[in-house]
């Protein structure tokens, strides 16, 4: 770069800092945002299969049963004598809780002898006097806690221990050394778990270790024949992969709003470039005059570009990792969506992405740049030197046809199918549509202010300004695109939301019927209550109707995550008593278990109403998907059976959860005190007990916090145009400051140069507005029903957010108003009479 | 899109009917009832569930805490129980612990190799009432070893299961012994077999008894410390002819040999004084068989000795506490454990035709055996000397052996 070069960008830079600073900080945003979803998800996600690797140990290959009910345990010598197969180590894994704690732990029962080789992690440390080490290892009451689980605890202790749905008093035998300092793991003896936790003829899980030589991929596939369908062969990558669909489409998503800001910061800095280019005409005509090639005046305006690029790169490359860290530290490595429950995982830098993010952002300001750089080379030096301004002719028509094609481009691919189970064609169509609103700006701005430029108007001022931009759409354009990018974005974005929150309390009225809802014994897999308390609590005085349900894991595919086996007491006749269905559901043929699925499993797990499917549990019984209900509440889907048919193809007659239908008069606090009091002592300590509104508010609270973050980028994003708006208003009306000499020497008084440039804004304010509220509303019928089922399965009611238009309309119109006004006085304070001598 | 998934945790958890999912950390779900009307259940010490037979789906789920600790009885050691073939060739659960034990030279052509297949059954102390097919009611322990003095140390590899699943099983009817891939079954023609595949070798012999079983002791009582009950079932089978192959560095090697298999099973084996035993089973050129043991304290002294002579035409010998001598000629530092083993030894025993002196000489010094973790750390190694060769185990040296 020749020292003439950077002296020119460093006057520009210095005249217009602002401006500068606006566009890098766009791309900052955008960066920072991007950089941060991607550490915050790395990290959870290395977090997430350490947690497994610490429960699965080292195993080679993995069995594991499709839901907590396990496999019958004649497995297991059937594995262990496999082909290929050196050791297999049988393990009943069930989920535990602990009186009074609401965190959930692993339980692991163990055969030492077999896990010193395949797992050998998972081995306590007797801490007792022990030669030969067999007394604790094989005592029913010993059992060996995680490091976490230690803290507070001593060997020796009484450690009371739900789980399989019996709660047990064990004493504390050692604890685990290899085992992570995070983890919530107890290991007994395998016949111990079996037998304290109603396990008897159960596993959960074989763990194998390979013959040495032995093929992999070959003795995984002969294993997988010699298995019953209530078990399933897993490897480290089905588990990675299981763990990453949970939370990719979240991922992407948040990823793709990321580099949705970062084409909003795209579009500041075209915005910024162009003005910059505009106002320097005549003085990159003089330079092209002085002998400057366009090749070199195109560098540079591209320099200065990619110079904003990377200086916002960098700074966004910091603010991400700020970001980052400071939200694993607030809300944890799911940002509070539940994903990767209870880990708070460290950060981890990736410098590949951070490279990556680095090179989108200098991409961005480099493509933003483009257009003006070619623009001022391909100027005509002679033209340009003495005309400052709009270089288009005001009489001709600005076109539509690149602006129809973006749109209707972006519209065809809002109908295309999920591309790898995500929406990435969703996407593709918004940025093709945001395209295409911002590249039909000159247009539209020129259709909005015909009514006005048609009728002759009383106020000179206002009637200057409509001419102005009227004739000069292609400068208003330049200003608007920014705003109108960040705008749509923002009102697509509040759409989705009010639409989701609208839907979500609509289904909670719907599926919260009751007066008292109560849950016993923590994760509902843990336990429950039995027939015989059922029967107690239904007879309790003040009880209506008591409607008892469950729910357990129920794996239908190996990559799928697990789906919800639910008993709800539904009617075959009438499942809409209490599932909100969608379409009519249908009667199930002769001999046949109805079951009605949730979008979300019918999604993921491929299920169609009408079809018959087998379940993976004893006896397989086939079964006829009757219809399909709206669920939120269950990401990876649910599968609702009638409370009759759960129990008879599951064999489990305990109930999770029990809602009450109080009769009339009766007090909600004192039927519920009376049912703690019918509970086993056990089960009470760990029974909870909400009313529906308290439900609802917990509900509703939670989705406005996890949303909170998506708050704040709107905010973000409005600022940043706002900031856009003004410091491209501002360099515009500097630019005309010979304009207004002229207008000072026709007559025209300052006061009414003033007013003018505040209807001028007004106006780009209100036409910003209005296709930024048009390409929004479009953008977020995108969201609604391309990315958000394509995404997580689900459907929503579009709701529109009318407060929120009128203040974001009211905003803008002010805004670019007012800092049309403040640069005015500023451009005013300039000598009339030095300011159009300049001219000539 | 996106972060609906937590709250919808929060609702899964309460609303009708559902999910597994719990609350991430810290989630704010308020208990409407105070804590002071629920009370936790109070700590009980370890009580018991009569054993039934399937747990899922029991109604009745109170009873599960019930009934005391079903501990095992022990079987105890009698004098004058009678051994029987091939009953007594099969495990005897009701006692503590039981072994199979195979030592024995082999001829190959590289030269003499000594080898070891044990079988260790024990009864550990769990609740008898536990119907879980997995409760460790019998555990096996199995040991193969092979002393090359071309290799210099043993090279020995182990196994270990609880009984069950036919994985890991002894049977009560006749010798027949399954743990994992390693076996030692006696068939109809009274030829015992052990297959043994390790790490470094693997074993294929056959053992053909040439002469009848020799009942230690008082017909197969045989005391072990100054206490009666300190005693052991044993009986043994001397001058086993061994044949079969040998497949090392993936080569196939035929050998013969010359095997001694001894059986015991006791649930109260050791005075509490000591600390570990030399033992010596011996058979002689002549086609005798010498039995001698010595179980010593913490200061190396005897406290009791035993053992037996059977000479080539039959007749038995059972020596008197006290009779018996080991002397230790040559001590051997582990370099390992640094356990000082007495390696070579001088046994005197008052044989019928005068007392006679074995001095047995180590096939080399390092044949230690350390099975931690889990086993003892001990010696057992090929001897030989005055005519004849066996095995010459000495346990309690590197720490007080307990069974």
């Amino acid at each position: 770069m020749s020292r003439a070069l950077l002296w020119l960008i460093l006057g520009e830079w210095r005249a217009q800092p602002i401006r500068v600073a606006t566009a890098a900080l766009a791309i900052a945003v955008g960066v920072a945002l991007g950089f941060a979803v991607h550490l915050i998800n790395a990290s959870a996600l290395s977090e997430f299969s350490r947690a497994i690797d610490t429960v699965n140990g080292d195993a080679d290959l993995q069995v594991q049963s499709v839901s907590p009910a396990g496999f019958d345990e004649a497995l297991y010598p059937k594995l262990a004598r496999a082909p290929g197969v050196a050791i297999a180590s049988p393990v009943v894994q069930l989920t535990g809780a602990l009186p009074g704690e609401q965190r959930g732990l692993t339980v692991l029962g163990l055969d030492i002898f077999r896990a010193a080789h395949v797992t050998p992690n998972l081995l306590g440390r007797p801490s007792g006097n022990t030669v030969g080490g067999a007394g604790q290892v094989f005592d029913e009451n010993s059992v060996f806690l995680s490091p976490a689980l230690m803290q507070g605890r001593k060997p020796g202790d009484i450690f009371t221990l739900s789980a399989g749905g019996r709660t047990v008093p064990l004493t504390i035998a050692g604890p685990l050394p290899a085992v992570d300092a995070e983890r919530r793991i107890a290991v007994l003896d395998i016949a111990a778990a079996q037998w304290r936790f109603d396990q008897i003829g159960r596993l959960q899980r074989i763990d194998l270790k390979l013959s040495p030589g032995a093929d992999r991929a070959a003795t995984g596939a002969a294993i997988a024949r010699m298995l019953p369908p209530q078990a399933e062969l897993v490897t480290r990558e089905s588990q990675t992969r299981r763990s990453d669909s949970l939370s990719r489409a979240y991922r992407v998503n948040l990823n793709m709003l990321a580099l949705m800001a970062l084409l909003t910061g795209g579009f500041l800095v075209f915005s910024a470039q162009s003005l910059s280019v505009a106002r320097r005409r005549a003085q990159f005509a003089l330079l092209r005059v002085l002998g400057t090639n366009r090749r070199a005046l195109l560098s540079q305006v591209l320099i200065e570009g990619g110079i904003v690029g990377a200086v916002g790169s960098v700074l966004g490359l910091g603010l991400g990792l700020a970001l980052a860290y400071a939200a694993l530290n607030l809300l944890g490595g799911d940002l509070g969506s539940g994903y990767f429950q209870g880990s708070r995982p460290t950060l981890v830098f990736a410098p590949i992405a951070a490279g990556v993010f680095f090179l989108l952002g200098l991409a961005c300001a480099l493509v933003g740049s483009l257009l003006p750089a070619r623009e001022a080379a391909n100027a005509q030096p002679a033209v340009a030197l003495k005309n400052v301004g709009d270089a288009l002719d005001p009489s001709t028509r600005p076109g539509i046809r690149l602006a129809l094609l973006l749109l209707g481009l972006g519209a065809a691919c809002a109908f295309g199918p999920p591309v790898a189970g995500l929406p990435l064609l969703g996407y593709v169509s918004m940025a093709l549509l945001l395209a295409g609103g911002v590249a039909a700006m000159p247009w539209l701005a020129r259709l909005l202010l015909s009514p006005l430029q048609a009728r002759p108007l009383k106020s000179p001022t206002a009637e200057l300004a409509v001419r102005r931009l009227w004739g000069a759409p292609s400068q208003a354009a330049v200003a608007l695109c920014g705003i109108v990018a960040s705008t749509s974005l923002m009102i697509a974005m509040a759409v989705m939301v009010s639409s989701f929150r609208g839907s979500v309390d609509d289904w909670l009225y719907q599926v919260l019927p009751d007066d008292l809802y109560i849950r016993f014994a923590g994760p509902s897999e843990v336990g429950g209550l039995d027939p015989a308390g059922q029967a107690r609590i239904s007879a309790l005085p003040g009880v209506a109707e008591v409607a008892f349900t469950r729910a357990t894991p129920l794996r239908l595919s190996t990559d799928a995550p697990p789906v919800a086996l639910v008993a709800q007491p539904v009617t075959r006749a009438d499942p809409g008593a209490r599932l909100p269905m969608i379409g009519t559901p249908r009667a199930a043929p002769p001999g046949l278990t109805p079951v009605w699925v949730s979008e979300p499993a019918a999604w993921l797990n491929k299920l169609k109403v009408g079809q018959t499917i087998t379940l993976p549990l004893d006896g397989a019984p086939k079964v006829y998907v009757a219809g399909l209900w709206r669920d939120y509440a269950r990401q990876n889907g649910a599968v609702v059976l009638t409370s009759e048919d759960y129990s008879r193809l599951t064999g489990d007659a305990l109930r999770g959860e029990a809602s009450i239908r109080l009769k009339p008069g009766a007090e909600a606090d004192k039927v519920g005190a009376a049912v703690l009091a019918a509970l086993p002592p056990d089960v009470a300590a760990r029974t909870e007990m909400l009313r529906p509104a308290q439900i609802r508010d917990i509900a509703l609270g939670l989705f406005d916090r996890s949303f909170a973050i998506t708050y704040v980028l709107e905010l973000v994003a409005i600022l940043v145009g706002l900031a856009g708006v003004a410091a491209t208003v501002s360099a515009q009306t500097l630019a005309r400051t010979k304009e207004f000499g002229m207008l000072r020497h026709l007559g025209v008084r300052k006061r009414q140069i003033t007013a003018m440039l505040a209807i001028e804004g007004a106006l780009l304010g209100a036409v910003g507005v209005a296709a930024g509220l048009t390409l929004g509303l479009i953008m977020s019928q995108v969201l609604i029903h391309v990315v958000n089922p394509q995404s997580f399965h689900w459907t929503m009611q579009t709701r529109l957010p009318w407060g929120l238009f009128l203040v974001v309309t009211a905003g803008l119109i002010a805004a670019s108003a007012g800092t049309a006004l403040l640069a005015g006085r500023r451009a005013l304070s300039v000598d009339a009479v030095r300011a159009v001598r300049e001219d000539w | 899109m996106r972060r609906v998934l937590v709250f919808l945790i929060a609702i899964a958890l309460l609303s009708a009917g559902n999910l597994g999912a719990s609350l991430p950390e810290g989630g704010s779900r308020g208990r409407v009832y105070a804590a002071d009307t629920v009370n936790p259940p109070p700590p009980t010490a370890a009580r018991r569930a009569p054993p039934s037979p399937s747990g899922r789906g029991d109604e009745s789920r109170g009873p599960a805490q019930s009934g005391a600790r079903i501990a095992p009885v022990y079987a105890p050691v009698r004098p004058g129980t009678a051994i029987a073939f091939p009953r007594d060739h099969g495990a005897h659960p009701q006692f503590r612990t039981e072994w199979w034990y195979v030592t024995g030279w082999l001829d190959t052509p590289t030269g003499p190799q000594g080898f070891q297949v044990t079988v260790f059954r024990t009864r550990p102390n769990v609740d008898q009432a536990n119907p879980s097919a997995f409760a460790a009611k019998q555990v096996l322990f199995a040991h193969a070893a092979l002393s090359d003095p071309k290799v210099g140390k043993l090279l020995h590899d182990q196994r270990i299961a609880r009984a069950g699943f036919g994985l890991a099983e002894a049977s009560t009817a006749d010798g027949d012994l399954v743990l994992d891939d390693w076996s030692l079954k006696r068939g109809g023609d009274d030829r015992w077999r052990a297959r043994v595949p390790t790490r470094d070798f693997t074993l294929d012999l056959v053992f053909t008894p040439t002469q009848p079983p020799l009942l230690q002791g008082e017909g197969g009582y045989s005391r072990k410390g100054p206490q009666a009950s300190e005693a052991s079932h044993y009986y043994t089978l001397p001058q086993l002819a061994v044949s079969g192959t040998v497949v090392r560095d993936g080569k196939r090697v035929a050998v013969t040999g010359r095997a001694w298999l001894d059986r015991e099973w006791s649930s109260t084996l050791l005075n509490p004084a000591a600390v570990g035993w030399d033992w010596a089973g011996l058979n002689l050129a002549d086609g005798g068989a010498l039995t001698a043991f010595q179980v010593r304290d913490a200061a190396g002294k005897p406290l009791w000795t035993g053992g037996s002579y059977r000479s080539s035409d039959g007749r038995l010998t059972v020596f008197r506490p006290g009779e018996l001598k080991f002397e230790a000629i040559r001590r051997w530092r582990s370099p390992r454990t640094k356990a000082l083993y007495p390696v070579e030894q001088r046994v005197t025993a008052p044989l019928p035709g005068g007392t006679r002196t074995f001095t047995l000489k180590p096939l080399f010094d390092d044949q230690e055996l350390d099975s931690r973790p889990g086993g003892p750390v001990y010696w057992e190694g090929a001897v030989s000397g005055d005519g004849a060769k066996g095995y010459l185990e000495l346990t309690g040296y590197f720490e007080k052996l307990s069974l």
